[in-house]
């Protein structure tokens, strides 16, 4: 052990491959609010195409209900803020829960978290790709290739990105244009909004890099999903899958709601 | 700076508290009472109403959320009740005091923004009725508050 490593705070990492999207932000909920320890977890893809929006999100705002219903495709509401994404086996996931304390030089506030994140990024993407943080997503010029939410509480918080390290054109059409976008997008169409991970990094690189960069600011300690202590379940859980009713429910009053204004 | 402050005269003078002036930043009413994690209450007999401080949301940004807890519901001192959403965060709103909701501001889910424009009048959060008076002793007078977000904001 280096000098410079004593002192570190502890740092949990779990590296899982394929884990259902739902399970991981479950998995991540009772974390921040029922463990005290710091965690990173990877998820490096998940298994199947799910959608994921914030904690206000409405699905009649930001899904296109018809085919995500026909297709059954899952709705999934998480605990954190932020946009919706639709996640499959190219999407690679970072998850950083981190007690205030042991990050003392971050406020435990949005701008003052992202902030952090970005610097730690730039060590991963040191040379590629001119990447930055760009208002609150991670780009390659003036391309998103990640995008990120928070949850903070009391005394910690998390800090989670989804990566694009490839999408399909035809799940993307699952989703509307929000209206809430960032100002650099502009009037960019979604294909020449975001890039594609795969064109600058290695995936397998670039999962031993954030980990690396991890290890700059803690102490890290590997664990596999079986050695979580799972014990406490005490806490308030607020991700959960909406049902296909609550869905239609959903249509069929956007559809009469449409109905009336034209009528109107 | 000075239109923060005449904002929170007039805010003072409709609710006829004074004020204190930081030499920076955000606005601290006298005669609240307000917790570490930067939530402020009003108490009135065995009521008390509650927000989030202008210190909170200055440093939260622009609120476009508000998760309001159910009328009835117990909250406890120290503990999470609701939370803001703010550029890509939820963060808690944690309860100054014990108590029973009796009143949310449903206004806040149309215009959650009136946390941001008027954290100690419009942008009310809850209503409680208390159930231990006792526990306001344990929450910061506004000098103490005062200090106590100069010193967090001093050592970042």
């Amino acid at each position: 052990m280096s000098v410079k490593r004593v002192g570190l705070p502890l740092m949990n990492v779990v590296k899982l491959r394929g884990t259902p999207i739902l399970q991981q932000l479950l998995l991540e909920e009772r974390l921040l609010r029922s463990s005290s320890a710091n965690w990173c977890i990877v998820n490096d893809g998940t298994n199947l195409p799910n959608i994921v929006m914030g904690l206000s999100g409405k699905p009649c705002e930001l899904v296109e209900l018809e085919p995500v219903i026909r297709d059954q495709v899952p709705v999934i509401k998480r605990f954190t803020g932020g946009g919706t994404v639709i996640v499959d086996e190219n999407t690679l996931f970072v998850s950083l829960i981190c007690n205030r304390n042991d990050v003392p030089d971050v406020q435990p506030y949005p701008r003052s978290v992202m902030a952090w994140s970005g610097s730690l990024y730039s060590q991963v993407f040191n040379g590629i790709g001119d990447f930055q943080l760009r208002e609150n997503d991670y780009v390659f010029g003036d391309r998103k290739f990640g995008g990120n939410a928070q949850s903070i509480t009391r005394n910690r918080w998390i800090h989670h990105t989804s990566f694009l390290w490839d999408y399909s054109e035809s799940n993307m059409a699952y989703l509307k244009l929000p209206s809430r976008v960032p100002q650099y997008r502009l009037e960019r169409d979604h294909t020449d909004f975001v890039c594609r991970m795969k064109d600058y990094i290695e995936r397998a690189g670039f999962i031993e890099k954030t980990i690396k960069a991890v290890g700059t600011q803690f102490m890290l300690k590997e664990l596999s999903f079986d050695e979580i202590d799972d014990s406490c379940r005490e806490h308030l859980e607020t991700t959960r899958l909406l049902t296909l009713d609550e869905l239609k429910e959903t249509l069929a009053k956007t559809t009469q709601n449409e109905s009336i204004a034209q009528a109107v | 700076m000075a239109a923060r402050f005449l904002w929170a005269s007039r805010v003072a003078s409709h609710l006829k508290i004074s004020i204190a002036q930081r030499g920076f930043a955000s606005v601290v009413l006298k005669d609240l009472k307000y917790a570490e994690s930067h939530e402020w209450v009003k108490i009135d007999g065995n009521k008390a109403t509650f927000g989030i401080t202008d210190h909170a949301q200055d440093h939260l940004g622009d609120v476009v959320y508000v998760e309001l807890p159910d009328l009835g519901r117990s909250v406890s001192q120290g503990e999470s009740f609701g939370a803001v959403e703010s550029v890509k965060a939820t963060s808690d709103i944690n309860s100054p005091v014990s108590g029973k909701v009796v009143e949310v501001n449903e206004v806040l889910s149309e215009s959650p923004g009136l946390v941001n424009t008027s954290p100690y009048e419009d942008g009310w959060i809850i209503k409680v009725e208390l159930s231990d008076a006792e526990e306001a002793k344990k929450l910061m007078d506004s000098d103490k508050y005062s200090k106590f977000c100069e010193e967090e904001d001093a050592k970042h």
